[in-house]
């Protein structure tokens, strides 16, 4: 956009009236440039205001130009304009009407005060982060126990459904990365046992540790990962455009069409997932051994028999289950905390994935030190 | 005839006042439904054009196809005389500031307080110091019927009708020179929605905006529109001052201003 150059003058003529003449554009485009300098001129409020230089002129000229000339502090009394111009008069008249006084600045603590006052509302909201959990996993346990009561309020439909999305849509990822990582600790257990030539035990470290640890575990955190997500994001969704509330008004319970489908789905796939992990983890140590080791399959799985016992299956699969709450607890519990916002909604989301995460791995640790202890 | 509708026909337009949007050929197809068939349309300069029409006719697809979020299949539009498909990014950068755009549910961004909402635009645009953005801002928000104490609020804890205001003063940003305003007073209770059409036609005539207004609202028709375009069948079906367009002997015309909403409207 070409602007004429925008530019003011002050003058006091021969009769004693003092005269600022604009000329040029004073647009939103064009302000900026003059701004400051008007501001610094010594403007009188019986001064008036020449437009007849004057081209184009919008609310962000106007408003510059009537806060010069006194602005809000000259109240109802409008700024003298003379000179022909189409569009000044209305302007002005507008902007002044929409002028405010100078916001109050906000009170700021000084550093010391201000670090006490958040550690004081951190400390209390984690107490209440901390009921409300609580408050949550009561919830769910006496929903369950209704629906054990009452089984017609089971939602199958939705069960199904959320067995389809979390559980079986999540078999190819959890048996791929299962492959691998049983092949990665194959490899790496062929090249450490080869030094004391013992490379035929890279059976046990493949079968024990998938079996153990690596089914369970790699099956909770691709679930933390991707069915969290997807809980804490629908359910979030549908809290923003109020659809929880329409459920609540409508008779519906949120717990019982919501989070006991999910959770109840859940607590059936992550078993048959964890067993397909641990199925296709073997299978990927199978592969290595084979490859790099010239163990046969045939040899491969024989040896698995006679030294690998069901009690370390039984150990495994046991987490899986326990993992299967808590991830279905933390996504519906995020989700539920979403408020109107599209912030809070990314914020849940992120915290529902780390949470269970972090939940699943000091679990896995916590059950590790009880099977210690057991001799298991 | 009432006073409302005479004021109108004192305002209606000369036969050769400056075309400001000049829409030719414009057709819009969504798979097998047509949507706009060689729609043509008019907008003078300075002038509150108001379009209705049934559900579906199209009119926001219109709004959209103008202000460049849809691509028609076929169209030829021009805006202070520039053919919109033959510009450069450059150039329609240029044409895209001088409009402003409100959008049904307001669109403002969640993330940001109103006076950022209104800021957002003259970052992006213009080089302005801060404090100045801030106080131009400040004074969008008051020009848009806003007190100030909203200022520093988010659009989640703004009732439905402050979301409005807001969303005006976002469209005001950057002094546009035409408004596209779709559906503004729809959700608004009958008080808040007077006030808004007030709130239009005074901005519209002490700004000298050119008003591209969609609507369903007969109340808003009457406050502030000099013209009224009617869109059925793919084409503008009836365009002229309110009084001239009731006339008008098509059924659905008929049907839309002696409905009982209709009747009670423009008594």
């Amino acid at each position: 956009m070409a602007h004429s150059s925008t530019s003011f003058q002050l003058e006091t003529r021969a009769d004693g009236k003092r005269i600022l003449a604009v000329a040029g554009d004073w647009t939103i485009w064009t302000v900026a440039t003059v701004d400051e300098d008007l501001r610094k001129a010594d403007i009188a409020p019986d001064t008036v205001l020449d437009v007849s230089a004057l081209d184009k002129l919008d609310t962000s000229g106007a408003f510059v130009i009537d806060r010069a000339m006194g602005g809000f502090d000259r109240g109802e009394d409008p700024v003298h304009v003379t000179g022909e111009h189409p569009a000044a008069g209305r302007l002005l008249e507008q902007v002044r009407r929409a002028s405010t006084e100078p916001p109050a600045e906000p009170i700021h603590h000084p550093g010391f005060i201000a670090l006490l006052d958040r550690a004081g509302h951190g400390a209390i909201d984690a107490w209440r982060e901390l009921l409300g959990t609580l408050s949550f996993i009561g919830e769910t346990m006496a929903t369950m126990a209704r629906l054990v009561a009452n089984p017609k309020r089971v939602r199958w439909t939705s069960i199904v459904s959320v067995m389809e999305d979390a559980g079986l849509d999540a078999l190819p990822i959890v048996c791929f990365l299962s492959f691998f990582i049983g092949l990665v600790i194959a490899f790496i257990g062929a090249n450490l046992l080869a030094m004391f030539n013992a490379s035929v035990f890279t059976v046990e470290l493949v079968g024990i540790g998938m079996l153990r640890e690596f089914g369970a575990v790699l099956t909770g955190i691709i679930l933390a990962g991707r069915t969290d997500s997807a809980f804490t994001a629908q359910i979030g969704a549908m809290k923003m455009r109020q659809e929880i509330d329409a459920m609540r008004v409508i008779g519906l319970d949120p717990m019982e069409a919501i989070v006991a489908p999910r959770l109840i789905a859940l607590l059936v796939m992550t078993p048959l997932l964890t067993f397909a992990a641990m199925l296709s983890g073997i299978a990927g140590g199978l592969a290595a051994a084979w490859a790099a080791m010239d163990i046969s399959p045939k040899m491969f799985i024989e040896r698995f028999q006679d030294v690998v016992p069901p009690q370390h299956f039984w150990v495994g699969i046991v987490k899986a289950p326990v993992f299967a709450i808590v991830i279905a607890l933390v996504g519906c519990r995020q989700g539920m905390l979403v408020e109107g916002d599209v912030v809070s909604l990314g914020r849940r989301t992120t915290s529902a994935v780390v949470q269970s995460i972090f939940l699943v791995i000091t679990l896995d640790a916590l059950f590790a030190i009880v099977y210690y202890q057991m001799n298991v | 005839m009432t006073a409302a509708a005479a004021t109108l026909e004192k305002r209606a337009p000369a036969t050769d006042r400056e075309v400001i949007i000049r829409v030719r050929d414009l057709t819009n197809r969504f798979g097998a439904k047509t949507v706009h068939e060689d729609l043509e349309l008019d907008v003078f300069k300075g002038e509150v054009l108001g379009v209705i029409g049934g559900s579906g006719t199209g009119k926001s697809v219109l709004l959209r196809s103008i202000v460049g979020l849809h691509h028609p299949q076929k169209s030829d539009i021009e805006i202070f005389g520039q053919h919109i498909g033959q510009l450069s990014r450059e150039e329609r950068v240029k044409v895209e500031q001088r409009l402003g755009v409100m959008f049904q549910d307001g669109a403002l961004f969640s993330t940001l307080s109103v006076r950022e909402n209104v800021m957002a635009p003259m970052r992006e645009h213009v080089h302005l110091p801060l404090t100045l953005m801030k106080d131009l801002a400040d004074m969008k928000i008051r020009l848009a019927g806003l007190e100030m104490e909203a200022a520093n609020k988010r659009p989640g804890d703004l009732s439905g009708g402050m979301r409005k205001r807001a969303a005006l003063a976002r469209a005001l940003a950057l002094d546009p020179d035409i408004l596209f305003l779709d559906e503004p007073t729809a959700g608004l209770d009958p008080i808040s929605a007077a006030r808004f059409d007030t709130l239009i036609r005074d901005l519209s005539h002490a700004l000298g905006l050119t008003v591209f207004l969609v609507t369903h609202d007969l109340d808003t028709l009457v406050a502030t529109c000099d013209r009224v375009a009617v869109l059925n069948d793919g084409k503008v079906l009836a365009i002229g001052p309110l009084n001239e367009v009731r006339e008008n002997p098509h059924p659905w015309i008929q049907e839309y201003f002696s409905g009982p909403r209709g009747r009670a409207a423009v008594r």
